[in-house]
């Protein structure tokens, strides 16, 4: 009997598991909210529902079933929004494992960046732009939203303040006494260090 | 599950990824060249007051300016 009941708990949870496939491959969200304008409808039969959020927002691209042939960035910064929508060839993110390139059709990927350079290609073209630090979040439609703090196109750094930088936190960590000095010395370090070879690289 | 497998040396020293994060900002805004420069500090300027309340009430309120390097 106790044989029957752990057998019944263990066909349950799977069951429950194939019903909702991998979160990866979720459809296109609902683009009206209908459980709330049903009860609207049920209580106010008059008057038209009012929009919800749900409806402002456009809905999620479904998962093709082939591979795009272009990926969609989305590249935000917190006060600026680089790259809407824009369908590019390829990005190239600087990933704390690494240089990571994302081509159409990449798993869904969530990726820390760390400070190095953002270069899109699209076309003959690459545009490339230094991040400090960040997200990429990349989506099953092959849709990539990377959101950085703050991201500059390489012309616009100074070569000799990078090194004058360099020179300062090598030494700050030779001086550092307290965990969190050297913290911040070594980070000061990664940063102007991924500024130099950006910029002579 | 592994235990805490490798953790950043920030995290380690006590750091969280919003100040680890922010700390990187302001060391690459502080490499940009001239007019961008100051657009970009000029952007980060936080303006606050802080009043301190005691039993129940606010004392007066402080007005505060913090530039970015504070």
């Amino acid at each position: 009997m106790l044989r029957r009941a752990s057998m019944l708990l263990a066909c349950r949870p799977i069951l429950a598991a194939r019903a909702r496939p991998f979160s990866t491959d979720l459809p296109a969200a609902p683009s009206a909210d209908a459980t709330f304008t049903e009860a609207w409808t049920k209580v106010i039969p008059n008057m038209d529902p009012p929009k919800t959020p749900l409806s402002f927002m456009q809905p999620r691209p479904p998962t093709p079933s082939s591979i795009p042939s272009k990926l969609t960035v989305n590249f935000v910064l917190p006060y600026a929004s680089e790259l809407a929508t824009k369908e590019v060839d390829m990005v190239i993110v600087p990933a704390t494992t690494g240089q990571m390139g994302v081509l159409p059709g990449h798993v869904a990927t969530i990726a820390e960046l760390k400070p190095g350079v953002l270069s899109v290609h699209e076309g003959s073209e690459m545009t490339k732009y230094f991040i400090s630090s960040g997200f990429v979040f990349i989506h099953a439609n092959s849709f990539a939203d990377i959101i950085a703090v703050e991201a500059v196109p390489l012309d616009r750094l100074d070569v000799n303040l990078v090194q004058k930088g360099l020179a300062e936190f090598t030494s700050k960590l030779s001086s550092a006494t307290t965990d969190l000095e050297k913290a911040e010395a070594q980070i000061g370090i990664d940063v102007h260090s991924a500024l130099n070879s950006a910029l002579t690289g | 599950m592994a235990s805490n497998a490798a953790v950043p040396f920030w995290r380690a020293a006590g750091m969280t990824y919003i100040t680890y994060s922010n700390i990187c900002a302001n060391l690459v805004r502080n490499c940009l060249k001239e007019p961008y420069k100051t657009e970009a500090l000029s952007r980060e300027k936080v303006h606050f007051s802080i009043s301190k309340w005691t039993d129940g009430k606010p004392e007066k309120p402080t007005l505060r300016s913090d530039s970015p390097e504070e």
